[in-house]
C-alpha cells in the first residue's frame, strides 16, 4: 500500500468529518435559537432580565457573531472539546464517554448476531436445492426490514419475559439481559447483510472459476464456502460502515424499549431537553465512527483483494 | 418493407382492441401474484381510513368506557380495549390520518428537495455538481435517524416537525438517484437535438430531462414511503410526535408499553398495523421496480 493512497483516504475522511461538523452546526445553532432553550431551562418560569440573558449567552459563547462562534467551536472540537451540556453542565465528551460502554456491549453483540443471522440465511438460501426453502429464506430479509424495531423489541419482551419468564425484560445486569436487545438490534441489520450477501453469492456462483472447481470434482459445500464465499464476502464488507452506523442509530430505540443506560438513552433525553451541544456531540460521534470504519475497510480492502491493490495508482 | 406490407392485414385487428388486450394481461399478471393483490388492497384500505375513518370505525377514538377497561381482542372490540376502556381498533383507524399525513410530508420533502438537488447537480454539472454532491456525501455519513433527531432538537416537537425531519434525513438518496438519471438523460440524442434547435434551457429541463429522469426517483419514493412510515412511527414512539390524547400509530404502541405484561394487544395491534402497511408498500414498490416491466 502506498503512502499517497493512505494520505488521500485520510484527507477525505477528515473532510467528511469537517463537513459533518458544519452541517450539524448549521442545523443546531442556526436553525434553532439555543438561547431560547437555555432560558426555558434556567428561568423556572420567572422572567430573566436582559443582563441575566446576556450573562447566560456569554457563558456559552452565544454572544459572539456566528462566524466567530463557528470557528471557536471548531477549534475547540479539534482539540477534543465538544462544549458543555446545557442540562447538567458536564463536558459533552465525558458524558458520551460514560454512556459508551453499555452501548458498545449491545452494539457488538448485535453486530455478531447480525453477521451470523445474515450470513446463515444468505448461505442456506443460495446453497439449498429446494426452491421452496430458498424462496422462503430470501423473503425473510424483506419481512425483517418491514417490522418496526420498537415493536419487535416489545413483542420479544412480552413473549420471553412475561409469558415464558426466560429472560429479564429491562435493565443491563448480567449477560442474559443482553440477549433480547441484541436480537432486536440484529434483525434489521442481519436482513441488510443477508440481502447484500445473497446478491454477491449468486454472482460469485455464476463465475467461471466455480464451474472449473465443480468440473475438477470439488464437493458442493467446499465450492460454496471455500471458492464462492471468499469472493462474495468482499462486497459485503463495503457496507460495514453503513451497518455500524445503523447499529448505533438502532440503539436509540432499543435502549429506550429495554430501559438500558447508554448512548441511545442520552440521545433521546438530549433531544427532549433540546440540549444542543450534546445532540451535536452524538451526531459527530456517529459520523466519526462511520468515517473510521469506512477508512479501515478502505485500507484493508487492497490487502484482501490484490486486484484492488493493483488498480490503486502508486 | 414488402414483408411489412404483406403482414399488414394480419396485424390490423390487434390495435383495434388494445384495452381488452391490456386488461387480460393485467389480470393474468395479478392472478399469479396474490400477495401483490392483497398489498394493494391493504394500501387502499389504509388510504380510505386516513380520509374517512368513520367508515370503518364509527366510534369516538377518545371515548373511554371505564366498564370495558383492558378487554382482550374479541367480538365487539376485535383489537381489544386499552387501559382507559377506549377501543384500540377505533384509535388505530383514526390514527391513520395523522401517521399518513406525516409520512406524506416526509416523502414530499425528500422527493422535492432531493429531486431538485439531483436535477441541478446533474444538469448544470461542474462545480455545482461537485459542491452539491459533497453535501450529499456528508448527509450519508450521518445515520438518518440521528440526523432526524438533530433536526427535531432544533425544530421542536410535533407531527409536522417529525415529518420534515424524516424527509430531510432521506434527501441524500433522492439526490443521488436523480443526479444519476439526469446525467443519463442529458447525454441522450433527443436532448442534444432539443439544444441544437435552440430550445431554452429551462424548457429542455422541464420538457425533456425531467419527465424522462423521473421514473426511478418515483419508484424510490414508493420505497421511501414504507421507510418513512417506520421512521415517523419510531420517532412518535420515542415521544416526539403529537401530544398524548391524539392517536398516532407509534404513540399508540408507546401508550400500550406500560401495560405490556397484562394487555399485550395494546402494543401488538397498532404495531401489527404498521408492519402490515409497510410490508404492503414494500411489495408494491418491488413490483413497480422490476416485475411489472419484466412481465411485459
Amino acid at each position: 500500500m502506498s503512502g499517497p493512497y493512505l494520505l488521500r483516504r485520510l484527507a477525505a475522511a477528515v473532510g467528511v468529518l469537517w463537513a459533518a461538523y458544519t452541517v450539524s452546526f448549521a442545523v443546531l445553532y442556526l436553525l434553532a435559537d439555543p438561547v431560547a432553550t437555555l432560558v426555558a431551562r434556567a428561568s423556572d418560569g420567572t422572567t430573566l432580565t436582559t443582563a441575566e440573558l446576556d450573562a447566560l449567552r456569554a457563558q456559552y459563547g452565544l454572544d459572539q457573531p456566528v462566524p466567530v462562534q463557528y470557528l471557536d467551536r471548531l477549534w475547540a472540537a479539534l482539540q477534543g472539546d465538544l462544549g458543555t451540556s446545557f442540562v447538567n453542565g458536564q463536558p459533552v465528551t465525558s458524558t458520551i464517554g460514560e454512556a459508551l460502554p453499555p452501548t458498545l456491549q449491545i452494539a457488538s453483540a448485535g453486530l455478531v448476531l447480525a453477521v451470523l443471522l445474515g450470513a446463515g440465511v444468505a448461505l442456506t438460501a443460495t446453497y439449498t436445492r429446494s426452491r421452496w426453502l430458498a424462496q422462503a429464506l430470501m423473503g425473510l430479509p424483506s419481512l425483517a426490514v418491514s417490522l418496526p424495531v420498537f415493536w419487535v423489541g416489545l413483542m420479544l419482551v412480552q413473549l420471553f419475559s412475561f409469558q415464558l419468564g426466560w429472560l429479564p425484560a429491562v435493565g443491563a445486569r448480567g449477560p442474559e439481559a443482553l440477549v433480547l436487545p441484541a436480537i432486536t438490534l440484529a434483525l434489521p441489520t442481519g436482513a441488510l447483510i443477508a440481502q447484500v450477501l445473497v446478491k454477491s453469492m449468486s454472482q460469485a456462483l455464476a463465475e467461471p472459476y466455480v464451474t472449473t472447481a465443480r468440473a475438477k470434482g470439488v464437493g458442493p459445500l467446499a465450492v460454496h464456502l471455500r471458492h464462492a464465499l471468499g469472493n462474495a464476502a468482499l462486497p459485503a464488507l463495503t457496507v460495514l460502515g453503513y451497518v455500524t452506523g445503523n447499529l448505533l442509530a438502532g440503539t436509540v430505540v432499543v435502549e429506550t424499549v429495554f430501559t438500558r443506560p447508554g448512548l441511545g438513552r442520552i440521545t433521546v433525553s438530549a433531544v427532549a431537553d433540546q440540549d444542543i451541544p450534546l445532540v451535536q456531540g452524538v451526531v459527530l460521534f456517529a459520523a466519526f465512527v462511520f468515517v473510521v470504519v469506512n477508512l479501515v475497510v478502505d485500507l484493508l480492502y487492497p490487502l484482501l483483494d490484490p486486484r484492488v491493490a493493483q488498480a490503486v495508482p502508486a | 418493407m414488402t414483408e411489412l406490407l404483406e403482414r399488414g392485414p394480419d396485424r390490423a385487428p390487434l390495435p383495434a382492441e388494445p384495452a381488452a388486450h391490456d386488461r387480460g394481461r393485467l389480470f393474468r399478471f395479478l392472478r399469479r401474484r396474490p400477495g401483490l393483490v392483497v398489498s394493494v388492497l391493504v394500501i387502499v384500505f389504509v388510504l380510505i381510513s386516513a380520509v374517512f375513518p368513520q367508515l370503518f370505525a364509527p366510534g369516538d377514538p377518545n371515548l373511554a368506557v371505564p366498564r370495558e377497561r383492558s378487554l382482550p381482542p374479541g367480538p365487539g372490540h376485535w383489537f381489544g380495549t386499552d387501559y382507559l376502556g377506549r377501543d384500540v381498533w377505533t384509535r388505530v383507524v383514526h390514527g391513520t390520518s395523522l401517521s399518513l399525513q406525516a409520512t406524506l410530508i416526509a416523502v414530499a420533502v425528500a422527493l422535492v428537495v432531493g429531486g431538485l438537488i439531483g436535477l441541478l447537480a446533474g444538469f448544470v454539472g461542474r462545480w455545482v455538481d461537485e459542491g452539491l454532491m459533497r453535501l450529499v456525501d456528508v448527509l450519508l455519513a450521518i445515520p438518518p435517524i440521528l440526523l432526524a433527531l438533530a433536526l427535531i432538537a432544533a425544530l421542536g416537537f410535533g407531527t409536522t416537525n417529525v415529518a420534515i425531519a424524516v424527509g430531510v434525513a432521506s434527501v441524500a438518496q433522492f439526490a443521488r438517484v436523480m443526479r444519476a438519471e439526469t446525467l443519463r438523460v442529458r447525454g441522450t440524442v433527443y436532448v442534444e437535438a432539443a439544444r441544437a434547435v435552440g430550445t431554452r434551457w429551462w424548457v429542455t429541463l422541464g420538457r425533456h430531462v425531467l419527465p424522462n429522469a423521473a421514473g426511478p426517483v418515483l419508484v424510490l419514493a414508493v420505497l421511501e414511503f414504507g421507510l418513512a412510515i417506520l421512521a415517523v412511527s419510531s420517532l412518535s414512539f420515542l415521544g416526539y410526535g403529537a401530544p398524548p390524547p391524539a392517536p398516532e400509530w407509534g404513540s399508540l404502541v408507546a401508550e400500550g408499553r406500560n401495560y405490556l405484561a397484562t394487555a399485550w394487544w395494546m402494543c401488538a395491534m397498532p404495531g401489527l398495523t404498521i408492519a402490515a402497511t409497510v410490508l404492503a408498500v414494500n411489495r408494491v414498490s418491488k413490483a413497480l421496480d422490476g416485475e411489472w416491466g419484466r412481465d411485459r
